[in-house]
Order: C-alpha cells, then sequence, then structure tokens
C-alpha cells in the first residue's frame, strides 16, 4: 500500500516539476524585458540577468515621453481601432445573411472564408502596395487599415458563422413572424445573445492587428506615420548598445496585451483557439 | 401571424436582403484576397518597375530558382519544419499531463498560453539580446562554468535559423496546448473509465486510448503549422536575425520582402506565385482534414 501511494507521489511531483520548468521557460523572457526595461544601461552592461536592484523608470520615460513612441502608440491605437471596428461590422451583417438569410450559395461563401483565412499576406503584398502607391495611399495609415479589414473578414466570417448557428431557429422565426425586419431582428434579438463572442472576436482581431509588423513596414516608411511594432523594429538597429531602451519600448508594446490577457484570459483562448475544429 | 399561405409563398420566393447584407463581406474579401492573388501572378510574369513592366515570361522563375539566397530561404523554411514535431509532441505531451485533472490546470495553461498573444516584434527583441555573442545565454554559461556550451547563437551560419525555430516553438507551443486540452476535455469519460478499469497503466491509456481519440484534431493542427513554418514566420525571423548572417537564415517570405524593397516587383511576385502554390496544397489539406475533425 505504501508503494503505491509512494509512486503517486512520486508521479505528482514529476508531473508539477515539469509544469513549473514549461511555465518558467514561458514566463522568463517576459520577466527579462521588464527587469531590463528598470535597469539603467550601466547596470544592464555590468549585470545582464540580475535583479533590478536600482530600478529606474528613467528608460521607460524617455520612450514614453520623447516622440516618436507616443506618436507610433496613437497610430497603432487607430489602425486597430479603426480596422477592427470595420471588420467586425462586415463580417456580423454577411455571417447572420448566411446562417439566417440561406442566400444562393452560403455554403461556398463559408468554405472560401474558411480557405482564405490561412492565406500567407505576404502573397498579397506586392499588387496591394501597387494598388496603394497608384492612390497615393502609401504612408498614410488608410492604406494599412483597409488591408487590415480585409484580410480579417474572412476569419470574422468564419467565427460570428460558427456562433450564430447555436443561436436557436426559433428566436428568430418568431421575430419574423411578427413582422420584424432582417435588420430588427439582427439588432434586437441576435446582438444582444452576441455580447460574449463578439467581445471574444474583437479581442483576437484586436491583437492580430496590434502585433503586424510585415504590411505595416512596407506600408508605413514615414518615420511619423509606422505603427508601434514597426517603429520597435527600426529602434532594435538604431539604439543597439542601449538595451534598456529598446526593452522598455517593447514593454510598451506589450503592456497593453498583456493587461487585456489577464482581464479576459478565456476570451483570448476561446478566441484564438476558434480556427481549430468547432 | 400572417395566413399559411402568404407565409409559404414568402418562404419560396428568395429573400433579397441575404444579398445585399452579404455584398460587403464579398467585396472586401475580393479587394484584400481576389485582386492581389490574380495580380500577383500576373506580375510574376513581369519585370521592371511597376509603371513600365515589361513581359518576360518564366524568365522570373528561371532566375529565381538559379538563385542561391533563394534556394537558402527555401531550405531554411524546410528546415523550420522540424519546429512543428516538437511543438506539437511537447504541446501534447503538457495538454496530457494538465488533463489528469493536476490542481492549477487552469494557472498552467494560462501561463503557458501567454507567449502565443504577445507581438512577436518586442518577442524577438528580447530574444536577440538573450542569444548575442555576449548575450544572457551564453553569459549564464560562462557563469555556470559551462561556457563550452556557449555559441553564436545568431552569428553562426548553421545556428541562426535553429534559433529562429526555437522562437517559433516559445511562442506556438501554448496554442496546442490549449487545443489539445480542450479536445481531450471533451471525450466522453466511460471509454478512459472502462480502460482503468481493464486494468490500463497511465502510458497506455495516453497513447492507446486519449490520444487516438483526438488523432483528427492533431492532424488539423499539424497541417496548420506546416503552413505556419512555410509562411508566417517573417516576423521572427526579421527581428531575430534579420535573415543573417549574409542570408544564412533567409526564409521565402523575407526573400519576398527583400527582392520587393530592391524593386524587384516581378521576383518577388513569382516566388509569392510559388509560396501560394505550397500554401494552397496545403489549405486544401487543412479543409479535408477539418472536416474529419469536425465529426469528432
Amino acid at each position: 500500500m505504501n508503494g503505491v501511494l509512494g509512486r503517486r507521489l512520486v508521479g505528482l511531483v514529476a508531473r508539477h516539476a515539469f509544469l513549473v520548468i514549461v511555465s518558467l521557460a514561458a514566463l522568463y523572457p517576459l520577466w527579462f524585458i521588464v527587469s531590463t526595461a528598470l535597469k539603467s544601461n550601466a547596470d544592464y552592461q555590468l549585470d545582464p540577468t540580475g535583479f533590478p536592484s536600482h530600478p529606474t523608470l528613467s528608460s521607460l520615460r524617455a520612450m514614453i515621453g520623447d516622440q516618436p513612441l507616443p506618436r507610433w502608440m496613437w497610430n497603432s491605437f487607430l489602425v486597430t481601432v479603426s480596422s477592427v471596428a470595420i471588420s467586425t461590422l462586415i463580417a456580423l451583417l454577411a455571417a447572420y445573411a448566411a446562417v439566417f438569410g440561406r442566400f444562393r450559395g452560403y455554403k461556398v461563401f463559408l468554405s472560401t472564408s474558411v480557405a482564405l483565412m490561412v492565406v500567407p499576406p505576404v502573397t498579397l503584398l506586392v499588387p496591394m502596395f501597387i494598388f496603394m502607391i497608384d492612390r497615393g495611399w502609401v504612408n498614410h495609415l488608410q492604406s494599412v487599415v483597409i488591408f487590415y479589414s480585409g484580410l480579417l473578414v474572412p476569419f470574422a466570417v468564419f467565427f460570428l458563422a460558427n456562433f450564430f448557428r447555436t443561436v436557436p431557429q426559433e428566436l428568430i422565426e418568431a421575430a419574423s413572424v411578427e413582422g420584424a425586419g432582417p435588420f430588427t431582428v439582427l439588432r434586437r434579438v441576435v446582438m444582444p445573445l452576441s455580447g460574449a463572442a463578439a467581445f471574444t472576436l474583437v479581442v483576437v482581431q484586436a491583437i492580430w492587428v496590434w502585433n503586424e509588423l510585415l504590411i505595416a513596414l512596407v506600408f508605413l516608411q514615414d518615420e511619423n506615420a509606422r505603427t508601434l511594432n514597426a517603429g520597435l523594429a527600426q529602434f532594435q538597429g538604431r539604439y543597439s548598445t542601449n538595451q534598456p531602451l529598446v526593452l522598455a519600448g517593447a514593454l510598451v508594446s506589450i503592456a497593453p496585451v498583456v493587461l487585456l490577457y489577464l482581464s479576459g484570459q478565456r476570451f483570448f483562448v476561446r478566441g484564438l483557439t476558434a480556427g481549430i475544429g468547432k | 401571424m400572417p395566413h399559411e399561405g402568404t407565409r409559404r409563398r414568402r418562404r419560396r420566393r428568395r429573400a433579397l436582403w441575404p444579398y445585399l447584407y452579404a455584398l460587403p463581406a464579398v467585396g472586401a474579401m475580393g479587394f484584400a484576397f481576389g485582386y492581389p492573388l490574380v495580380q500577383v501572378v500576373r506580375d510574376s510574369f513581369y519585370a521592371g518597375s511597376f509603371d513600365s513592366p515589361i513581359w518576360v515570361g518564366l524568365d522570373n522563375y528561371r532566375g529565381v530558382i538559379d538563385d542561391p539566397e533563394f534556394r537558402q530561404s527555401l531550405q531554411n523554411n524546410l528546415k523550420l519544419l522540424i519546429a512543428v514535431p516538437v511543438m506539437l509532441g511537447l504541446g501534447l505531451a503538457i495538454a496530457l499531463v494538465l488533463n489528469d485533472r493536476i490542481r492549477g490546470m487552469r494557472q498552467y495553461q494560462a501561463i503557458v498560453f501567454l507567449p502565443y498573444v504577445l507581438p512577436a516584434t518586442a518577442i524577438g527583441i528580447a530574444f536577440s539580446y538573450l542569444l548575442q555573442q555576449n548575450g544572457v545565454l551564453n553569459t549564464a554559461l560562462r557563469d555556470a562554468h559551462l561556457g563550452a556550451l556557449g555559441q553564436d547563437w545568431l552569428g553562426n551560419s548553421h545556428l541562426a535559423i535553429v534559433s529562429v525555430g526555437g522562437l517559433v516553438v516559445w511562442q506556438q507551443l501554448g496554442f496546442g496546448v490549449v487545443v489539445f486540452t480542450a479536445a481531450l476535455l471533451s471525450l466522453p469519460p466511460e471509454t478512459a473509465e472502462a480502460a482503468r478499469i481493464d486494468g490500463a497503466g497511465w502510458w497506455s491509456l495516453q497513447f492507446r486510448v486519449l490520444v487516438p481519440q483526438i488523432l483528427p484534431i492533431i492532424e488539423l493542427l499539424t497541417v496548420i503549422q506546416v503552413i505556419t513554418v512555410l509562411s508566417w514566420v517573417f516576423n521572427y525571423v526579421y527581428v531575430l536575425t534579420s535573415g543573417g548572417p549574409g542570408y544564412a537564415s533567409s526564409v521565402m517570405e523575407l526573400y519576398i520582402w527583400r527582392s520587393f524593397s530592391n524593386g524587384a516587383n516581378g521576383t518577388a511576385a513569382s516566388v509569392a506565385v510559388m509560396l501560394l502554390g505550397m500554401a494552397s496544397v496545403l489549405i486544401g489539406l487543412s479543409l479535408w482534414v477539418r472536416r474529419r475533425a469536425e465529426a469528432l
């Protein structure tokens, strides 16, 4: 009996040890960013891995206080909010029409969305860039907003259509029978039920836009037009001898994501893994 | 309440509104995907600047295939495929351990998933400081008197792509964990219970009973992660090594970006078309595998 208990205890300890090691590996780079951002450059050069024994906010203050970082943050914010708003609205109408309107070809429409979700954006880059040049939109935020919105639509349609399938058809029919038009049904019946799903979708899309690098790098080459991530990627080369300063910038770009994650982790998990399975 | 007859008639006539509601989405997808997908194929047959393109037939493709930089890039994408079994295997192991109703399961899962949501740029910068010649990892190894294990992780032309692969695994691992955990939790408990009563040990329970049941999900995730390492790794490479040293750790996406930055639009387009060809095969495969996974 003692042997069984002992084996069980060993198994339990081994499992937790394994999970703790994995967790530490997942968290260490994050700790490295935070601790380095709080060190002076001199402290970092002396002891890069140590605990920040004389924490200073000077790097963070330099980053947030001086241009161009605040400008980049504002750009990222504007781009994220507008792209997500546009794609969500477009997808909301389309997914509603596909699930409850069942227009001719709605099945093809939905499976096209699923296929487009995984088309690598890099393959679309050259023609889109030429398109933006022709219209003089390069270095203007609308270039990335328009492209991002379009890129997000397939996932948003897929996600919302999957959610709408779980809404009981009787509710819709009951409202229609009472004479409500399709838009009223969407607004009065479907949308009040979709709060959590819509929030999840918004979070996932916002993370995608906030984190996007390639398109931002190509479409917004002007220093003042950059998004936070594209700007940071340039910073890395420019301040290669001041790691605390660059990582203070990195911390600023990570902070909103982490705060959002801590406040609604289950929404993230559900949304980001929605592309798999049901 | 409308009369039975009118209701039936209304149902027979196809309503117009669904088409109107779907129109903006069709337009957006046509603009962001349809137009560039057609155009990129066309562009791949032209050379020169985009305001005065010259028809060159298949020359762009020939040039690319003969270019050692492209071959290296393609090879690196293929090398990164090794990251797929690593992250899925490790992810599955973690999910199976979590599935034992272990205490703190939610917390572990939240921590392991966190890297997946972070911007690759910030993370890539941090990893570049960790992995530099005089970076944190080598310093730590020296301090532990393991200096012999120290390597120029980013500057060595063989190791640079390995470091990129490590970063990909680090960031993508949690995705597999969460997907597998959800799949395991959705399994009916009866089969596992029956196996336990039959005296199955832990290992045979995992690999004879549980894993076979989530096989369709494993297949789908494999296809999706293969697509990821072939065509969604630009951020990692750009920030961690910029494709260097030289072009030793370049990938197809970076090659497209570089050609394009040098004004060689036709070259960039022809590589984009090749990448698209590979991706299409995999996307087709993913649709097929997805159907089986959804039946689970």
